[in-house]
């Protein structure tokens, strides 16, 4: 037996306690909330976070700033591309570095895909503990697609790592077209079905409306952002507040509540998905084709090896299937090209000197990506909200000291005055509407 | 003596095995018509030398499975009252079924054999006494299992089912007072006219509102989505959170026993229970004049076919609702008990009353 909890110490004798979490169904796996109870009416609240905890800033001041791209994806894993993004991002502001258009488009359509698939994920878990289960199997229905497309593009669905320092990995996959808009219709297909399901359900309402209600002031003092500040009628969001990308060129509204509840916070997340859709289909339609690549038989690299001792400039080379899209002539459009910020081209690698001596230099320890002394800090729109990374540089490969600024986190702080003095029942599709992600939240 | 005896042990026997038959079936049902709904497939592995029949075997699986898991307790749960709760559960629910007329009468070796195993002059009190009796279970289970989770689950079960009893018995009394009878055989038998010369004169045409009051409360006890307070599975776990296996499965199947129960008793007392529609002893009589004449054993099988067709009815409906709508909270589930369907109740029978009065 540990120590007694607060609640433990506090508690009225005549009330009972109950232990909610960590392995609750609704707690989603990584939260406790102790609950003093006067039968099913909540007196006391207090929420425990830590269960995720994995040291994820502390691993990072360990790794150089390429590598530790990939523990970006493990924050929020429902919508991992973000993540990236928001790194990514915050590396070039520190290295003063432009991305290319193509590759600025490529980020704006997998954030969106990425902010949809995260809102439908919230909302299909909301409602399923609400006792909707199929909305839930309908919104997970819908991600299949989302997550295809990311799948295709990635190689990946949740360990992504697809969006780089300087740009992206590699382009899209030939057939993106198709799969993008397969998934915008099957998403549409289904947020329609799920608001004629319970958009308008009394049962849902009596669940939602008027509970876990927040004030402006609260919820701004909480630090909350995202969609359930937005569900408080304050309409801030990063895209529109400090446009990053192509942002500021698209056309898209920022969805608000009224009275921020769980209602609203489940509304504006339905009506941010659409403008999120309608993202995507304008990014696809300012997107051009890739260019194709030269024509020819592709040579195997062991063969551009050899070729290359004879003097020999080989064709085209065929690239390990985990490159694809990658090929020297299309990196152009991907990545700022700078030995200093993202993987040489592979080919170059093969086939020359210069190539294979940048290529060892960028993964040499105390080599590689080097920023400049300083500190700074950037953020893009998650979707839970602002999602902010503060990195300090001492000059060296490695990040002196790395802060995430998790939007969950201010938002699941409010959670024990939403509670109190509801019932247990309530606690279920406040909480679900909070979008609670375990790796971002506990880092 | 002895053949009456026998004949009533056969009876026994064959209504307990049409109804754990149809609660297996119906836990099949759910799979299918859940995954039909949500754009799945759903069970579709087990099998019996190759042959898959859409799942069919599932429910038998399930079944073996359960059987032979462990029979666990915890360590700080009341052994006895622990294994005595979901027989508790179990038995009343399916007790409730003799009650139940599926057929008319058949003539066999001479005797005239109603189908139903006993006609009980009282049978809508003892229908609903037993289903009152079933909240021990629940009641047991929760106080058993030494858990804070069951414990809730277990008053919020006591809460609601005694809540919606009220209504549940006020629903009745306006059918009692248009049928004059407690019998369900008798009452079945009234339905058997015609209303107007055209409509059947079924419950649900004479009292509407009483039918709604009563499915609603009906859905209510059944303690399905969306009236699942007492096992609420996202908030509380519910009332057998620390049971598992057999014990477990005796819970599950009560469930659908009490879908069963329902939908029977929703079909004898509102439904007109095995009548068809215009078919009387010498065969079809239509209001427009025309007549289909069919054999005595013809009749019979039309009408336990109806019977068991119009149970499968509300069995589908009760599936459809359970997988459409979200959960209610405990307070609504009261609120909707004592502020809606009570007065409605209430209101039905000064209804009845007066219609009768002026009659």
């Amino acid at each position: 037996m540990g120590p007694l909890t607060r609640i433990q110490r506090e508690a009225r004798p005549e009330s009972m306690l109950l232990n909610m979490g960590p392995s609750h169904p609704a707690m989603h796996g990584t939260i406790r909330i102790m609950l003093e109870l006067d039968a099913e009416k909540i007196l006391n609240a207090e929420v425990e976070v830590g269960y995720l905890h994995r040291g994820f800033e502390k691993t990072c001041e360990n790794k150089t700033f390429f590598n530790l791209l990939i523990y970006t994806d493990r924050l929020n894993y429902v919508s991992p591309l973000i993540n990236n993004l928001g790194y990514a991002m915050t590396m070039e502001k520190m290295l003063g570095v432009t991305v290319p258009e193509r590759a600025q488009l490529i980020r704006v359509l997998m954030s969106e895909i990425s902010r949809v698939s995260d809102h439908l994920t919230c909302l299909a878990a909301m409602t399923m503990e609400c006792g909707a289960f199929t909305v839930f199997l309908y919104m997970m229905k819908a991600r299949e697609f989302l997550w295809d497309v990311i799948e295709f593009t990635a190689g990946a669905r949740m360990t992504t790592s697809y969006i780089r320092i300087g740009g992206v990995r590699a382009d899209l996959h030939p057939d993106w077209r198709a799969s993008v808009s397969t998934a915008i219709r099957e998403t549409r297909r289904v947020l329609q079905d799920v608001s004629g399901l319970i958009d308008q359900n009394s049962i849902f309402l009596g669940r939602t409306r008027g509970v876990g209600a927040i004030s402006k002031e609260d919820a701004l003092s909480f630090g909350w952002t995202g969609p359930c500040l937005r569900s408080t009628g304050i309409p801030y969001d990063v895209r529109k507040a400090h446009p990053y990308l192509v942002y500021d060129r698209l056309s898209f509204e920022v969805p608000v509540g009224e009275f921020g509840d769980n209602y609203d916070r489940y509304s504006v997340r339905m009506r941010e998905m659409e403008q999120s859709l309608r993202l995507i289909e304008q990014v696809a339609v300012l997107l051009p084709d890739a260019p194709p690549l030269p024509a020819g038989p592709a040579v195997e690299p062991a063969e551009a090896v050899r070729g290359s001792r004879r003097q020999r400039t080989p064709g085209r080379i065929r690239l390990s299937p985990n490159l694809e899209g990658s090929e020297k002539e299309r990196l152009d459009g991907l990545a700022a090209r700078s030995p200093s910020v993202g993987v040489p081209a592979k080919e170059d690698t093969y086939t020359s000197m210069e190539g294979l001596i940048s290529h060892f230099l960028f993964f040499m320890g105390g080599k590689g990506i080097r920023p400049p002394k300083g500190d700074v800090y950037f953020s893009v729109e998650g979707g839970n909200g602002e999602l902010g990374f503060y990195i300090v540089s001492d000059g060296t490969d490695r990040p002196y000291r790395l802060h995430l600024r998790a939007p969950c986190f201010h938002v699941v702080a409010a959670l024990e005055q939403l509670i109190k003095g509801r019932l247990i029942a309530d606690v279920i599709p406040t909480f679900g509407s909070m979008n609670m992600i375990g790796g971002e939240l506990d880092r | 003596m002895f053949a009456d005896v026998l004949i009533i042990l056969v009876k026994v026997v064959l209504t307990l095995m049409w109804t754990l038959l149809l609660a297996l079936f119906l836990t099949w049902v759910e799979r299918k018509e859940s995954a039909v709904m949500q754009d799945r497939i759903g069970a579709n592995r087990a099998s019996v030398f190759g042959l898959r029949l859409f799942g069919l075997f599932q429910p038998f699986a399930d079944a073996i499975k359960m059987l032979f898991k462990e029979d666990f307790a915890p360590s700080f749960a009341q052994r006895t009252l622990h294994w005595l709760a979901p027989t508790f559960s179990f038995f009343f629910v399916a007790v409730t079924m003799v009650a139940v007329p599926f057929g008319d009468t058949v003539r066999l070796f001479g005797r005239r054999i109603p189908l139903q195993v006993v006609d009980l002059n009282a049978a809508l009190l003892f229908v609903l006494a037993m289903l009152s009796l079933g909240i021990y279970g629940i009641l047991v289970s929760g106080w058993a299992s030494s858990n804070r989770f069951a414990l809730i689950g277990s008053l919020r079960g006591a809460a609601q089912l005694i809540s919606y009893e009220v209504a549940l018995g006020l629903s009745l009394v306006g059918l009692v007072m248009v049928f004059p009878s407690l019998s369900l055989a008798r009452i079945v038998e009234f339905q058997g006219g015609l209303l107007f010369g055209v409509l059947p004169k079924w419950g649900i045409f004479l009292q509407p509102l009483g039918f709604v009051v009563f499915y609603l409360a009906g859905m209510a006890e059944t303690k399905r989505v969306p009236f699942d307070m007492p096992e609420g599975e996202s908030e509380i776990i519910g009332f057998y959170t620390e049971y598992g296996g057999l014990k477990f499965g005796l819970f599950m199947f009560t469930d659908f026993l009490e879908v069963i129960v329902l939908s029977a008793l929703a079909t004898t007392l509102f439904f007109g229970g095995w009548q068809v529609p215009w078919l009387g002893d010498g065969g079809f009589a239509f209001p427009w004049g025309a007549g289909i004449k069919v054999a005595p054993w013809g009749v019979t099988v039309l009408r336990v076919l109806s019977f068991n067709l119009k149970v499968l009815f509300f069995c589908w409906l009760q599936i459809l609702t359970r997988w459409t709508y979200p959960r209610f909270r405990y307070d609504q589930v009261m609120d909707l008990g004592w502020k809606v369907l009570v007065p409605l109740g209430a209101v039905n029978i000064l209804a009845t009353g007066l219609v009768l009065a002026a009659r």
